[in-house]
């Protein structure tokens, strides 16, 4: 897993649900590249236009409220949204997202702090969270067992390796 | 320890827990709708070769049921010759609906339970005394390649609801007030238990509407404490032994609150946040193009009984609709035995086959641009329904069926 990431910020505000982040009639695509058409569609429907990988979206709190769909997930990382910051995240899309390995960072206020088109950069294990390079916030620092499925590169290749060694724990 | 602790522990093997350990716990029933296809492929892409135990997983073709597009058949089709391959013989096809009815009509929701489903209002099975959670479609795979899955013990919150409802305000209208008090992230990563003396008046419908609601405040399991309601419904329907976990006299939960329901009135969730909650006099004579009266909050048979009740011998508003759709086949067939189907399609109802239909906005009552609809689901999002330009506005039975009635929103204590 990189540690320093820097990229431009996109900014949305409290309470983006799954259903903004991926509307629901989109939800029976399946492949890949057809979900990632549709990042953040109903919250900004430009989204994938203008979105450059290792940009970052920033949030206020309870981000990916609402539906367990895994595509909310997917399409973020789709379309290579390096992390996401926010003031708080839903519990399903925490999972979800960690076990496809997207760094998300859960940081106070940052939503005030940062603007769309800010440029960033973060350190995934500092937390230290820089505008134009100076130092603004630092998150709160990730579990190790949240660590270890992203230095992992998401949960699949744990459990594949897991489940080739015939343990279960 | 917790009731819930007590649970999580037994499934984890160990004799303790304490909040935010992470434990690796067996699962005891794991369900996949047929919005995930995902699970499938993850289960393949981690390696997975057969199930660990196909006893323990059941399919639900409760979101697209039926198909209403190619795509969603060829879905359906991929998890229908899963199950086959595979040997998981619960496989709920088209017809039976929404998951968490069908395991409650099926006696599969019991006491001590771990139950996961790739649905986020998996928590309504804490009105059974179980476990229940939603996952995305790796979690639910990686259950079905080791029959386990970790999780992070909860802080345990208690919401209190004390007194006696008023006739027409119901479960539902208390936990839109407590959402609307709380906030929508009050519950975020926590565990909610409900007490009060309310719940002494609620049946075990109403009890899945409170704990199915706890997920729009971010919970990640809400637990009501088995009693004399609970065992009554479970005699009927549970074939297998549990066990109902006590919580110890001494327990200290994260978080306590009350609500008084005695005076409570009739409650809105507005466009478009489920935390946006008033009081129904702050909307009344809004116009209503569509009322719907279904979902795993507010689709069972006594919520039709309600509508029924309201409708009976009289019509839907002329510039209205009214759209129901049962929860599942067994409710289907009750509000048939008991003539609510026959009273409201008179009125001028249209019942969808039962599932989840319009309520996770693809098909079978969607709604357009300007429109507003009023629902006894659960959530009020942007564009949940149909066009983001709709608006949404979340409600009780009796609150949809009163404003079928009247075409506008109407205080439905006065239709009772």
């Amino acid at each position: 897993m990189q540690k320093l990431l820097s990229g431009n910020a996109f900014v949305f505000g409290k309470n983006v649900d799954t259903d903004q982040i991926y509307p629901g009639r989109f939800v029976e695509f399946t492949d890949v590249e057809d979900v990632a058409k549709y990042a953040m569609f109903g919250a900004d429907p430009a989204f994938t236009c203008k979105v450059k990988k290792g940009d970052f979206i920033v949030a206020g709190t309870n981000f990916g409220c609402g539906s367990s769909r895994e595509h909310a997930a997917i399409t973020i990382k789709a379309v290579g949204v390096g992390a996401i910051i926010a003031e708080s995240f839903a519990r399903i899309f925490y999972r979800n997202a960690i076990n496809l390995g997207i760094p998300l960072i859960v940081c106070p206020n940052i939503s005030q702090l940062i603007q769309t088109g800010d440029s960033l950069s973060l350190d995934l294990h500092s937390g230290e969270i820089r505008l134009e390079k100076s130092l603004i916030a630092t998150a709160e620092p990730m579990s190790e067992y949240v660590l270890n499925i992203l230095e992992s590169g998401g949960i699949k290749p744990l459990i594949k390796q897991q489940l080739a060694t015939g343990n279960r724990a | 320890m917790h009731a819930i602790e007590k649970l999580l522990a037994k499934k984890a093997g160990k004799t303790s827990v304490k909040t935010g350990e992470i434990i690796n716990c067996e699962i005891d029933m794991a369900g996949i709708n047929d919005l995930y296809l995902q699970t499938i492929r993850s289960f393949f892409e981690m390696g997975g070769t057969k199930v660990y135990d196909p006893s323990k997983v059941i399919m639900f073709l409760d979101h697209y049921a039926p198909a209403s597009t190619i795509t969603q058949a060829t879905n359906q089709k991929q998890f229908r010759e899963f199950c086959w391959d595979q040997g998981i013989d619960l496989l709920m096809d088209i017809d039976q609906g929404v998951c968490h009815q069908v395991l409650a009509d099926k006696g599969l929701a019991y006491p001590g339970e771990i139950v996961v489903i790739t649905d986020s209002h998996t928590t309504t099975h804490g009105a059974f005394g179980a476990f229940g959670t939603g996952v995305g479609a790796t979690d639910l795979a990686i259950i079905l390649a080791t029959g386990k899955l970790w999780f992070r013990v909860p802080e345990i919150i208690k919401i209190n609801f004390e007194g006696k409802l008023h006739k027409g305000v119901y479960a539902k209208d208390a936990i839109l007030h407590a959402i609307g008090t709380l906030g929508a992230d009050y519950a975020v990563y926590k565990a909610v238990e409900f007490g009060g003396s309310m719940l002494e008046q609620l049946s075990i419908s109403e009890r899945m509407a409170l704990c199915n609601m706890s997920t729009e405040m971010g919970a990640k399991a809400s637990y009501i404490q088995p009693d004399a309601i609970t065992m009554a419904f479970l005699e009927e329907r549970v074939t297998r032994a549990y066990e109902i976990y006590h919580t110890d006299a001494d327990f200290h939960y994260a978080d306590e609150v009350s609500f008084d329901v005695s005076a409570l009135k009739p409650q809105l969730a507005a466009p478009s946040s489920v935390d946006n909650v008033y009081d129904v006099s702050q909307f009344i004579g809004r116009h209503i193009d569509q009322a719907y009266l279904g979902s795993c909050t507010g689709g069972r048979a006594e919520d039709i009984g309600i509508a029924a009740h309201i409708l009976h011998g009289k019509k839907v508003a002329s510039r209205t609709r009214f759209v129901i759709v049962p929860a599942s086949k067994g409710v289907l067939l009750e509000a048939m035995e008991k003539g609510y189907v026959k009273t409201l399609i008179e009125a001028g109802a249209t019942f969808v086959t039962p599932g989840c239909a319009a309520c996770l906005g693809t098909h079978e009552g969607m709604i357009a641009s300007g429109e507003t609809c009023i629902t006894t689901t659960n959530r009020n999002f942007p564009g949940r329904m149909g066009d983001t330009k709709a608006e949404i506005f979340l409600g009780s039975p009796a609150a949809v069926a009163a404003a079928a009635l009247m075409g506008e929103i109407v205080d439905p204590t006065l239709y009772m």
